[in-house]
């Protein structure tokens, strides 16, 4: 060693000063780390903590998309999407499937009629031990471009058209979502609905090559508009109720669709749809066959992770899944630790099957 | 020279051993208090080597610990104080229950979850307990305060290396530094 400091003649003193100074800088970088020394920092604490309402958050629930009811079934894959994926998934052959329809609102006993848009939870497993989760909403855009600025408008909303201008105007790629929320026909069904993934992932084919898609869910059945106003009429849980008894009837299908992006396409943000004509590829159909209610049904105690993939899928440059990731995963820590909050018994839920 | 010259050092694989798993150890308490504290993109990297390199420092405890059986440790300074004596064996025992259970209550914390665990590689690991709302959160809670114990005792640790290294100069430092130092080793 080089230093002669370290020899015999140093003063415990300047000694002591080296110790303490090493534990303090080590102790103050820690703390940076957590971002305890940087309270402006987006934390997932503080995401979830905006997702809540104006009277706290429902305890032993999900911090957002709260309302909502399990359903199994399975995928039955047709082997097209073995070109663009070398997951298990997409070998033809069918997988069995776990899932969630549900409302994007904090509320568990929001009624339906109040909630603009809607979502589906999936998780695929195959026999190589890989699952793929996904969350989806029916809209065909995401409302906002980052993180942050979904934070921003987390924050924005509750306090009013003024203060949504203003976000507009940080935010202008809002009017998107914001036509779709303000044109597009209701539907008094999970199943007339289509569910987009929104986010960007990158597909490996066997070759190796990667490329950028986005996936969405394509319902089988026909969409019936209606109005929110006569949506209402049919009561709060209209939804599920309907979902329940039209799924006993007989078997609720969506199609499956791949759409691969083009060079320069931007990927790294879900409030923009990729141009008209970007090659798609079916790649197999969900088929709906049981529903059962959240309370004792088994999508309880499943976070519907974006980032659980199966080899053959990553994540792309688009900022959200990880985003997600996070905060799904403090929602997740949240609920769990409140479960004698959730109504655990079938009969205390809003609605049955 | 008021420095022993009986002291021993560890062996070149328990040195090797410890500064290896000293960086894994550190790295692996600020990933984690780095990754709960982000929604960045860096949080699927940050988990996904946090699991990684916990599994492997797990794998180096194990053989550390039959290291450390089998060939033990240098003796401390006859001239240690007892109350320091005390420190130092139950601070390194600390240190070992802590690099042993840490990664364990990881693991079964996200078996807890349902969630898989995935390495590096997309090489997978079993749950090794079942989905449980209370399970996960009472390990959760463990994980978490139990890392920060760990960090601090990483700390009381550091300290008390350079008070021997620094102040006493009686040789424990010598004993696992990495390189020999200004003359306490006896020649190869």
């Amino acid at each position: 060693m080089s230093r002669s400091s370290t020899g015999p003649t140093r003063s415990p003193v300047a000694s002591l000063v080296v110790i303490a100074l090493v534990v303090a800088g080590s102790a103050a970088a820690f703390a940076y780390t957590a971002g305890w020394l940087s309270p402006e920092r987006l934390t997932p604490t503080r995401l979830v903590s905006a997702l809540a309402p104006a009277g706290g958050p429902a305890l032993g629930h999900r911090r957002n998309h709260a309302k909502g009811i399990c359903f199994t079934g399975e995928f039955q894959s047709n082997g097209n999407g073995v070109t663009l994926s070398r997951a298990q998934v997409f070998t033809a052959g069918t997988w069995p499937v776990l899932g969630r329809f549900n409302l994007a609102t904090a509320n568990p006993n929001a009624a339906d009629a109040t909630v603009r848009v809607r979502g589906m939870g999936l998780q695929i497993a195959t026999p190589d031990g890989d699952v793929w989760r996904s969350a989806m909403i029916d809209a065909p855009v995401f409302a906002v471009s980052t993180p942050q600025a979904f934070f921003d408008l987390l924050q924005s909303a509750p306090k009013g058209a003024e203060a949504m201008k203003a976000f507009i105007g940080r935010h202008p790629e809002f009017m998107a979502f914001a036509g779709w929320a303000g044109t597009a026909p209701w539907t008094s069904s999970y199943a007339e609905d289509s569910f987009n993934g929104l986010n960007s992932f990158l597909f490996t084919d066997a070759a190796g090559t990667p490329r950028a898609v986005r996936w969405s869910l394509r319902p089988a059945a026909t969409p019936v508009p209606i109005a929110p106003d006569e949506l209402a009429k049919r009561g709060p849980n209209y939804l599920e109720q309907e979902i329940a008894s039209r799924v006993a009837a007989a078997p609720q299908r969506w199609t499956m669709v791949l759409t691969v992006a083009e060079p320069g396409d931007v990927t790294a943000d879900p409030s923009k749809a990729w141009p008209a004509g970007r090659r798609t590829v079916e790649v197999g159909t969900l088929v709906v066959n049981k529903v059962i209610g959240e309370p004792d049904g088994p999508c309880r105690d499943i976070n519907f992770d974006p980032t659980v993939l199966p080899r053959g899928m990553s994540v792309s440059d688009d900022p959200f899944p990880a985003a997600r990731s996070s905060a799904y995963a403090r929602s997740y820590d949240l609920r769990t630790s409140e479960a004698k909050d959730y109504p655990r018994t079938a009969a205390a839920g809003s609605a049955k099957p | 020279m008021s420095r022993t010259m009986t002291h021993t050092r560890f062996s070149g694989a328990q040195r090797l051993l410890h500064w290896t798993m000293a960086a894994g150890i550190v790295a692996m308490l600020f990933i984690g208090v780095g990754m709960l504290s982000t929604v960045a993109p860096s949080y699927v990297p940050l988990v996904a080597t946090h699991k990684t390199l916990g599994v492997a420092l797990f794998a180096l405890v194990l053989v550390r610990l039959v290291l450390r059986l089998v060939l033990g440790a240098p003796p401390l300074p006859a001239s240690l104080p007892p109350l320091m004596r005390l420190g130092a064996v139950l601070s390194h025992w600390g240190l070992y229950g802590l690099m042993i259970a840490l990664p364990l209550l990881g693991w079964a914390m996200l078996s807890t979850a349902d969630y898989p665990v995935v390495l590096f590689g997309n090489f997978r690991l079993p749950p090794i307990l079942p989905q449980s709302d209370s399970l996960h959160t009472l390990l959760w809670a463990a994980h978490r305060w139990l890392a920060f114990a760990f960090f601090a005792l990483i700390l009381l640790h550091v300290a008390a290396a350079l008070f021997h290294a620094l102040i006493r100069r009686d040789g424990v430092f010598e004993a696992m530094a990495p390189l020999p130092l200004h003359g306490t080793e006896r020649k190869e």
